[in-house]
């Protein structure tokens, strides 16, 4: 058992304040869009019917959810105890981006008040995979803050609940490394049905399993990169930095897997030459790439991965490599014909930067209330 | 590592090894035409671009003119018809082709002609297949695609999905809905026909049942340009015809093969990318991502596999530490 603890210290700083500001004004936004529909707030057209709430705040906000995922597929399947101290915090940033991705999801879509049928047997469509995506989330936030649980029962001090849960916690455990293999790879797979209205470069059958490993190579990027950022920012020691380094040797397997799979169904479909041949998506392309290029080389010698620096520069790479790939696949390569533009609208990008604003405020609460963060030890 | 864990592994990426296989996975049998199936024919080289069919659609699906903001301004607001494009107040949309002066109809250099945009009533459509709740339904005799708005939750994946952009969606409505055409259903329910059909003047926008539709088609592509022709008005079982100047047609069918078929069937003598009809595959969408999603999931073996390994690797881990 390692030992946590609450961090303690004034809540309502500055920074807290100005959090809270954008919160407010995204829920006055809000207010506008529940009562004057969805056009009154986004630029959403008939051709581009998803924008940044479906991208940024469900596809790229539950792959930053995906820590606890990562982490828990290491700690309790591959049994490497090691990283378990990262844990907590990697839950708790998870059950945040997921629940806020269901929030996000209960704002985009209109007729909110009947978001209940995707769970009604009579209605559900077992063909769709958006049916198969908002189950496996909706499941997957209940699971995510049942596995978090301990840390509340701990605060509270009830240990004989806890106790009790930790009996019957494995079963949870299972379910919240199945659910995100289900769910983040099937996001992948929502843009098959695309069809020729995505471009040839993303479009591929390989997408549930590009999507997958993305995701599980973003939550060690997120974990890596958060743990160092609280560490600056909360001005705590870097005692973390071995163990991210360790752990950081994970991504490179993965994204090597990642970008051969990627350019091997490429030049199997014969459109390797597309990526210089298509103008501005052709540059997407490779930023795309390079950034996932970039933690592979940076990562490479032992040495590096010991400097939190670099550490933190290569989650951040991946971080936005990760990203940059579902803004591509959903909405910079997806073509609805002539005549239809999207770019998201003020509103839309004040409610986003709400949303994450709320996230932070809960981040912040969290570690200083509860025992979510490694204690300190004082030599 | 102990051995149970190594045997544990093995199961893990079998379950991979299954989740990945998506390139072997065959689309199983997809929805084919119904015997009964019914259908719209619409022959852009008869249509005279006199949007009889767009007004009536209006009238009988009760939906309201558009009006583009300068006309707002000017006080006279719903006066003139103004959409673009297919909309959510407007299930068809005649639209112009054009090419130099313009002078010649049904030529592609110095021509024009009309295309009519309408919901295509794919034969396995892909919007049915994307719909989470069962909102898109396919009737299995008459083969419209039929919406729901009591099981709709306006996630907009049907937009998404249709390689036409036909669902539409109410943007300015805080209670919105999809919007797209159900070939007059309601009108049929009493006998009827679509009402693009029976109000078009030519018989470009004909009415029947699919396979007759079809069969129709064939016969024009095969005329001789010049020559004239009795071409069927409003439905082919009415045995009404009016005699016409063949024009020089493409020898296509547009719908009869894309993205697995359709029950609207357009003719022309414009090559049909130029009347921005998109180029699909035989097959459907649909065909592709649920042949991968059933692929992954058949009988549900690799994720209650993948669940028995990780209930065990987990059980194993968490038995004497307090998590
Ligand atoms: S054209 Fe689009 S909306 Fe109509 S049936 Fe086909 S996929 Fe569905
Ligand atoms: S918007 Fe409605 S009809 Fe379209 S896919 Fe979603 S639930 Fe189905
Ligand atoms: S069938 Fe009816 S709803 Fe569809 S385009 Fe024709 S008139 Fe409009």
């Amino acid at each position: 058992m390692h030992e946590k603890q609450a961090l303690g210290g004034r809540l309502l700083t500055k920074p807290f304040w100005v959090l809270l500001g954008l919160a407010m004004i995204a829920g006055l936004l809000l207010i506008k869009r529940f009562l004057f529909g969805i056009g009154a707030v986004t630029n959403l057209s008939d051709g581009y019917p998803w924008g940044i709430w479906i991208v940024y705040d469900v596809l790229v906000g539950t792959a930053l959810g995906c820590g606890g995922y990562s982490i828990a597929l290491l700690v309790y399947i591959f049994n490497k105890g090691e990283y378990h101290p990262l844990v907590r915090s990697a839950l708790m940033t998870s059950a945040f981006g997921y629940t806020l991705a269901g929030v996000s999801i209960f704002i985009d879509i209109g007729r909110y008040w009947q978001m209940y049928n995707v769970f009604l047997p009579w209605h559900i469509n077992l063909n769709s995979i958006m049916f198969e995506v908002a189950a496996c989330i909706g499941a997957y936030v209940f699971v995510l803050w049942i596995e978090f649980s301990p840390t509340f029962l701990e605060h509270r001090k009830s240990l004989e609940t806890k106790k009790k849960l930790s009996k019957v916690l494995f079963l949870f455990i299972a379910l919240g490394v199945l659910l995100p293999t289900m769910h983040q790879s099937s996001l992948g797979s929502l843009m098959i049905i695309a069809g020729e209205k995505l471009s040839p470069m993303w479009q591929t059958g390989w997408l549930p399993l590009l999507f997958l490993m993305t995701a599980i190579t973003m939550g060690y990027a997120v974990v890596i990169f958060e743990s160092l950022f609280s560490a600056v920012a909360l001005k705590r020691p870097l005692d973390e930095t071995p163990i991210l380094g360790k752990l950081s040797v994970m991504m490179i397997p993965l994204l090597v897997l990642f970008l051969l799979l990627r350019f091997g169904d490429l030049m199997w479909r014969g459109q390797l030459g597309n990526i210089f041949n298509d103008g501005m998506l052709g540059a997407f392309f490779i930023v795309e790439n390079v950034l996932f290029l970039i933690p592979i080389i940076m990562l490479a010698s032992a040495k590096n991965r010991m400097k939190p620096t670099i550490l933190f520069w290569s989650a951040g790479s991946m971080i936005l490599a990760g990203a940059l790939y579902r803004f591509d696949t959903f909405l910079v390569a997806f073509n609805p014909g002539v005549g239809y533009h999207y770019f998201p609208s003020a509103s839309e990008i004040l409610i986003t930067v709400g949303i994450i604003s709320i996230e932070i405020m809960a981040y912040l609460i969290f570690v200083k209330k509860l025992p979510v963060l490694p204690a300190i030890k004082h030599s | 590592m102990n051995l149970e864990r190594r045997d544990f592994l093995k199961v893990l990426s079998a379950g991979a090894l299954t989740a990945g296989n998506v390139t072997s996975v065959f689309a199983g049998i997809r929805k084919t035409l119904s015997a009964d199936a019914v259908g719209i024919l619409y022959d852009g080289t008869i249509c005279i671009g006199c949007k009889a069919c767009e007004a009536a659609c209006k009238q009988y699906n009760g939906m309201p003119p558009e009006s583009a903001n300068l006309e707002k301004a000017t006080g006279v607001d719903g006066i003139w018809d103004e959409s673009y494009d297919l909309s959510e107040k407007t299930l068809n949309k005649i639209k112009l082709y054009e090419h130099g002066d313009a002078s010649t109809h049904n030529s592609v250099e110095n021509g024009f002609a009309f295309v009519k945009k309408a919901c295509m009533h794919c034969v396995d459509p892909d919007c049915v297949s994307a719909c989470p709740v069962t909102a898109l339904v396919k009737d299995d005799a008459t083969g419209i695609v039929e919406y729901d708005k009591d099981a709709c939750i306006g996630c907009r994946y049907c937009m998404v999905a249709c390689p036409y952009n036909v669902p539409k969606f109410e943007y300015a409505e805080a209670i919105p809905e999809i919007v797209k055409c159900e070939l007059c259903n309601h009108r049929q329910a009493e006998g009827d026909i679509p009402a693009c059909c029976e109000f078009c003047p030519t018989g470009a926008s004909l009415f029947g049942k699919v396979t007759d539709l079809l069969e129709e088609a064939h016969k024009r592509i095969k005329l001789v340009a010049g020559s004239t022709y009795e071409y069927p008005m409003r439905s082919l079982d009415e045995g009404d015809v009016s005699p016409k100047t063949v024009a020089p047609y493409i020898n296509y069918i547009y719908g009869e093969k894309e993205g697995g078929g359709t029950q609207y069937l357009l003719l022309s003598a414009i090559p049909f990318t130029k009347l921005g009809l998109p180029e699909l595959s035989a097959t459907s969408s649909a065909s592709k991502s649920e042949g991968i999603q059933h692929g992954i999931y058949k009988g549900m073996i690799a994720p209650i596999a993948l669940l028995g390994g990780l209930l065990y690797g987990a059980y194993q881990t968490t038995k004497n530490s307090e998590g």
